[in-house]
């Protein structure tokens, strides 16, 4: 009786974790991809994540489980996998400094009045957002690929609100600048 | 509120995080500065591009396996039904009439688990792969005479783009050994089937929510048709997602 009931309670966080966890694997892939590049370490870092995930759920307390998950996967990528790819990820925080030391409203001087930007086929601008410096990659892959909100952003890169919005400004101030260079080459 | 200020905050009033106090301002300024609002336009185009081109990866099946078998297994469907036979054998007081309806009522759920099963990896099939629409295109008028005499329903096609839910066309797919009208939807960056078939005229169940291998499943009957609305988004989107497809269905006036 007692064992039938331990292997309920084992079933039912298995089913819980399932639930929870499941619908977002493709939006974890997705982080992966963007954060390590490699398709093959991504799926690693995504498995890892899950199994991690797996191991604890029961301290999960929130009520959003993705910014939980996403924290799990990003300090994954973060450790093991960063050092492992070929790749040298700029994860420091430090760039954040180099950036800022031309203030971000000047470069509208220097960057073409171009409201509308031409469209590109999402092969062209997935390769843009992967050259982002990665604090400003993985900025705006949580905001407009995942969805998050600036609070769970900030949950999962462990940095104040503050630093989300002008991450994700400066962000896209770099995007657009990649995009309008792109525009001078043939398509 | 200065150009510099404003130039990070438009960010902000762009992902709708500002509180109504700041949007004001900011909105305040927009209006007064060619620069900052031209700006704002700039970066709100770039917004929409990207949320429409498709910049998200789809997980490859052999991870989704992988990570299954790291997972404990789920309660076996057979088990539930072994279990209610263990019953009988037990001698428990049922009646036989009860037993009877409980054992209908056990072989009926194991077949509802199987059409939710097909569902669901009809689901997963169509975001693998090049393969979520047969007929691409956002104009109802089109997908819903691409299905003639592919399946035997005339599955009833609505454009819900203005209410959120992009129609990205039709697909013809399999669930129970039928073929059925698939209509896909798109939320924001999220993959919505729509499957169609052949109400079964006995049931007319009400709505019932299903979750599947992590995808929520709304399940639903109207005038003689089922539908299956299957997708990773929060059942509260999905929810909507039915609702609105209901009241534009109703406000068509049942062509």
């Amino acid at each position: 009786m007692m064992a039938g009931n331990g292997g309920d309670a084992h079933q039912d966080k298995a089913r819980r974790f399932r639930d929870a966890t499941l619908p977002h694997l493709n939006d974890a892939y997705t982080l992966a991809r963007y954060l390590l590049h490699d398709a093959a370490d991504a799926e690693d870092a995504v498995q890892e994540c899950y199994l991690r995930a797996l191991r604890y759920f029961d301290t999960f307390r929130g009520t959003e489980i993705k910014p939980w998950l996403f924290a799990i996967l990003r300090n994954i990528c973060r450790g093991e996998f960063a050092r492992r790819s070929r790749v040298t990820l700029a994860m420091d925080d430090t760039t954040d400094d180099a950036e800022d030391a031309a203030p971000l409203w000047q470069e509208k001087h220097a960057s073409p009045e171009t409201e509308i930007l031409r469209q590109r086929d999402a092969e062209t601008i997935r390769r843009l957002v992967a050259e982002l410096p990665a604090p400003f990659r993985e900025a705006i892959v949580l905001r407009e690929l995942n969805d998050l909100s600036y609070s769970e952003i900030a949950d999962v890169v462990g940095v104040p609100i503050g630093t989300v919005m002008s991450r994700l400004a400066r962000a896209r101030s770099m995007l657009r600048k990649a995009w309008i260079a792109e525009e001078g080459l043939p398509t | 509120m200065t150009c510099a200020e404003t130039e990070i905050l438009l960010h902000a009033l762009l992902d709708g995080e500002l509180d109504a106090g700041h949007a004001r301002d900011v909105e305040a300024h927009l209006e007064g500065c060619p620069r900052c609002g031209a700006q704002l336009r700039a970066y709100r185009g770039m917004q929409q591009a990207m949320s429409a081109a498709q910049l998200r990866y789809t997980a490859p099946m052999s991870l989704r396996r992988r990570i299954e078998m790291t997972l404990p297994s789920a309660p076996r469907r057979a088990s539930s039904r072994r279990s209610v036979l263990k019953g009988f054998v037990m001698g428990t007081a049922l009646s036989t009439a009860l037993a009877a309806s409980l054992f209908i009522a056990v072989i009926r759920t194991d077949q509802d688990q199987r059409v939710l099963a097909d569902v669901t990896s009809a689901h997963v099939r169509s975001l693998q792969g090049d393969h979520l629409t047969d007929v691409q295109t956002s104009d109802q008028h089109t997908v819903k005479p691409w299905f003639n005499g592919k399946v035997d329903i005339a599955p009833p096609v609505v454009d819900l783009t203005a209410q959120g839910f992009t129609l990205l066309g039709g697909r013809l797919d399999y669930i129970d050994g039928k073929a059925v009208a698939s209509i896909v939807y798109r939320r924001r960056t999220h993959v919505i089937n729509l499957f169609v078939t052949q109400g079964t005229a006995s049931e007319g169940h009400g709505a019932k929510l299903d979750t599947m291998q992590g995808f929520n499943i709304r399940r639903w009957s109207a005038q003689g048709l089922e539908f299956f609305a299957i997708s990773d988004v929060n059942a509260e989107e999905l929810q909507e997602f039915v609702d609105k497809f209901e009241a534009a269905l109703h406000s068509a006036g049942r062509t």
